[in-house]
C-alpha cells in the first residue's frame, strides 16, 4: 500500500471539493472493497475523502410512498429494517445474500453499487487486464471464465458486477441520487452501470468526484411480492454464479406486471426487459414464464466454460417465478 | 502520514500515533500489544481478526484505524465484561469448540455480535419469512448466521453446539 492522506471534511460538498479536483484521491466509506483493493496494488488513492461519518445513515419514507436509503446505511441495517423487509422483500433478501454479517456490518448503501468486479484476473495486479490497465488485455477471455458473462460483454472485457442489492435495486428501478461539483443528479439505477464496450475500466457513469448520497426506491405495490434467488457454488458467503431479483403480479391467472433482473451474467444487473415484455399479459404458467426466460437469453453468448449460466439463468427465473406465483417468498 | 487517534479498547482508553495505512487489526496487535484477534486472510475473508467496534462485529482487518478515533472496540480478551462473553467462553470450552484455537477469538466475538442481532430481530439468509418478528435460533440459522467465520481444523459442529447452548 502506498502513503496517503485522510481527510474527513463535515459535509458533503466538502468532500466533493476535496475529491473532484484531484485525480489521486477517492471517497472511503465502508470500505471492504477499496481498502483490501489498495492493499493489492489494484486501487492507489494519494488522498482518502471518509465520508463514512456523512450524516446519510437514515431510512425515510417519501411523500410518494416511496423509501429514501441514505447512501452510508449499513447493509446489514438496511436488510433488518421492517419497512423494507415488508415492502421490498427481494432487497432485503438479496442484501442477505451478500457477503458476510461481519463485512454487511460496514459495507454501505453507497459503496456496494460502486464495488469492482471480482473477476480473478481484475484482482491479480500481474495478469493483462483492461479494466486495470486499458489496452493491456484481458485474461479471462483465454483464461479461466467460469464466473464470467453471457450477456452484454465486448471484445475488452467478460468481467461481471458482483453486487446482490444492486440486482434487487434494478429491478425496483431504484433512483440513485448523486452530488458533484455542479450539484445534484438522479441517474436511474437501470442506467447507473455500464456494460464493457470500449471503456471496460468504468464501471459506472459517474465522474470522478461525484458522491452518491442517497437510493431512492419507488412506491412499488407489487414489489411486496417478490423474491432474489442466488446460485452460487456453496451455500453461504459466495458470490452469485445467476442470481434473479423478481417481482410478479397475477389476477385472474394472467400476468399483470412482472419486474425481472438478473446478477452473475454481465458486466452489470441485467434488467429482464425482453422477459418482463413477454410476461405482461401472458398465463401465469411455468410454460409461460420458460418462454419468458427463453426470450431475455436469446443473445447469450458464453464462452466455453460458463455456458452452464444460460440454462442456470433460465431456470432460476423460472423458479423464482413459480414460486411467486404459487404465494411463496424467496 | 501519521495520524494521532484515541480508541476504547476493552473497556480503556488507548491513545495511539500511526501510519494512516495501519489496519485496526494491525493497531491492536502491533502497537497495542492486544493479541486476541487473529490475521488469517488479512482480506476480510476468514474472520480470525472479528472483534465488536461499537457493539457490532466486523472484520478489524479491513478498517483503517484513522477511521476508528473515538470508537470503542471489544476483543475477545475483553469480552468478559460482556453478557454474552462468559457463557460463550465456558460452552466453548464445555463442548470443545476449537482445535488448534486459532480462529477462537474471532468465532466468539462473531458469536457475541450474532447473538446481538439476533436479538434486535434481524433476519438472516436462510430465515423463511422476512416479515417474522421472532425467528427462533435453530441450528441452519447459527450456522448461517457464523458464515463469516471460517475453522481450517473443521470444529464446526462443536461451535455450532457452544454457541446453540447460549442460545436457548
Amino acid at each position: 500500500m502506498i502513503p496517503f492522506d485522510y481527510r474527513r471534511p463535515d459535509d458533503a460538498p466538502g468532500a466533493v471539493a476535496l475529491v473532484a479536483p484531484r485525480p489521486d484521491a477517492a471517497f472511503l466509506a465502508g470500505g471492504t472493497n477499496l481498502v483490501d483493493h489498495m492493499r493489492l496494488g489494484i486501487a492507489r488513492p494519494e488522498l482518502l475523502v471518509d465520508v463514512s461519518r456523512l450524516p446519510f445513515d437514515t431510512i425515510e419514507r417519501l411523500p410518494d410512498g416511496g423509501v429514501r436509503v441514505g447512501a452510508a446505511v449499513r447493509n446489514s441495517d438496511l436488510a433488518a429494517a421492517p419497512l423494507i423487509r415488508r415492502r421490498y422483500p427481494m432487497l432485503a433478501a438479496a442484501l442477505l445474500a451478500g457477503a458476510s454479517p461481519q463485512l454487511r456490518n460496514l459495507a454501505t448503501t453507497g459503496g456496494n453499487l460502486l464495488q469492482r468486479t471480482r473477476c480473478a484476473y481484475f484482482q491479480d495486479a500481474t495478469t493483462p487486464c483492461n479494466k486495470r490497465v486499458p489496452g493491456s488485455g484481458c485474461s479471462a477471455l483465454d483464461g479461466f471464465h467460469r464466473h464470467h458473462a453471457v450477456l452484454g460483454a465486448s471484445d475488452g472485457c467478460v468481467a461481471v458486477h458482483p453486487s446482490d442489492m444492486a440486482v434487487a435495486l434494478t429491478a425496483l428501478d431504484a433512483q440513485v441520487r448523486v452530488l458533484g461539483g455542479a450539484g445534484e443528479r438522479v441517474v436511474p439505477m437501470t442506467e447507473f452501470h455500464r456494460l464493457p464496450g470500449e471503456r471496460p475500466e468504468r464501471d459506472t457513469v459517474l465522474e470522478h468526484g461525484e458522491l452518491i448520497t442517497a437510493v431512492d426506491l419507488p412506491p412499488l405495490a407489487m414489489a411486496a411480492r417478490s423474491a432474489y434467488r442466488k446460485v452460487r457454488e456453496r451455500a453461504s458467503y459466495a458470490f452469485a454464479l445467476v442470481s434473479v431479483a423478481a417481482a410478479l403480479s397475477v389476477k385472474d391467472g394472467v400476468v399483470v406486471d412482472a419486474r425481472v433482473a438478473l446478477g452473475g451474467v454481465a458486466h452489470r444487473p441485467w434488467r429482464a426487459v425482453r422477459a418482463e415484455g413477454a410476461l405482461r399479459g401472458a398465463p401465469a404458467t411455468e410454460d409461460a414464464f420458460r418462454a419468458a426466460a427463453d426470450a431475455e437469453l436469446a443473445d447469450a453468448r458464453p464462452l466455453p466454460g460458463n455456458a452452464f449460466k444460460v440454462p442456470m439463468a433460465r431456470n432460476a427465473m423460472v423458479a423464482v417465478l413459480r414460486d411467486l406465483n404459487a404465494g411463496g417468498a424467496r | 502520514m501519521e495520524a494521532t487517534i484515541t480508541l476504547r479498547v476493552d473497556g480503556e482508553e488507548r491513545p495511539v500515533s500511526l501510519d494512516t495505512r495501519t489496519s485496526l487489526l494491525d493497531a491492536l496487535r502491533e502497537r497495542l500489544g492486544v493479541n486476541a484477534p487473529k490475521k488469517g486472510c488479512d482480506h476480510g475473508q476468514c474472520g480470525a481478526c472479528t472483534v465488536l467496534v461499537d457493539g457490532r462485529r466486523v472484520t478489524s482487518c479491513l478498517l483503517l484505524a484513522v477511521t476508528q478515533d473515538g470508537a470503542s472496540v471489544v476483543t475477545a480478551a475483553g469480552l468478559g465484561a460482556e453478557a454474552e462473553g462468559e457463557p460463550l467462553r465456558r460452552a466453548f470450552l464445555d463442548h470443545d469448540g476449537f482445535q488448534c484455537g486459532y480462529c477462537t477469538p474471532g468465532q466468539v466475538c462473531s458469536a457475541a455480535g450474532m447473538l446481538r442481532e439476533a436479538r434486535a430481530g434481524h433476519a438472516s439468509h436462510v430465515t423463511a419469512d422476512l416479515s417474522a418478528d421472532e425467528i427462533p435460533l435453530d441450528d441452519a440459522e447459527i450456522r448461517e448466521r457464523m458464515s463469516g467465520n471460517l475453522c481450517r481444523c473443521g470444529a464446526y459442529p462443536n461451535i455450532l453446539a457452544a454457541i446453540r447452548e447460549v442460545a436457548r
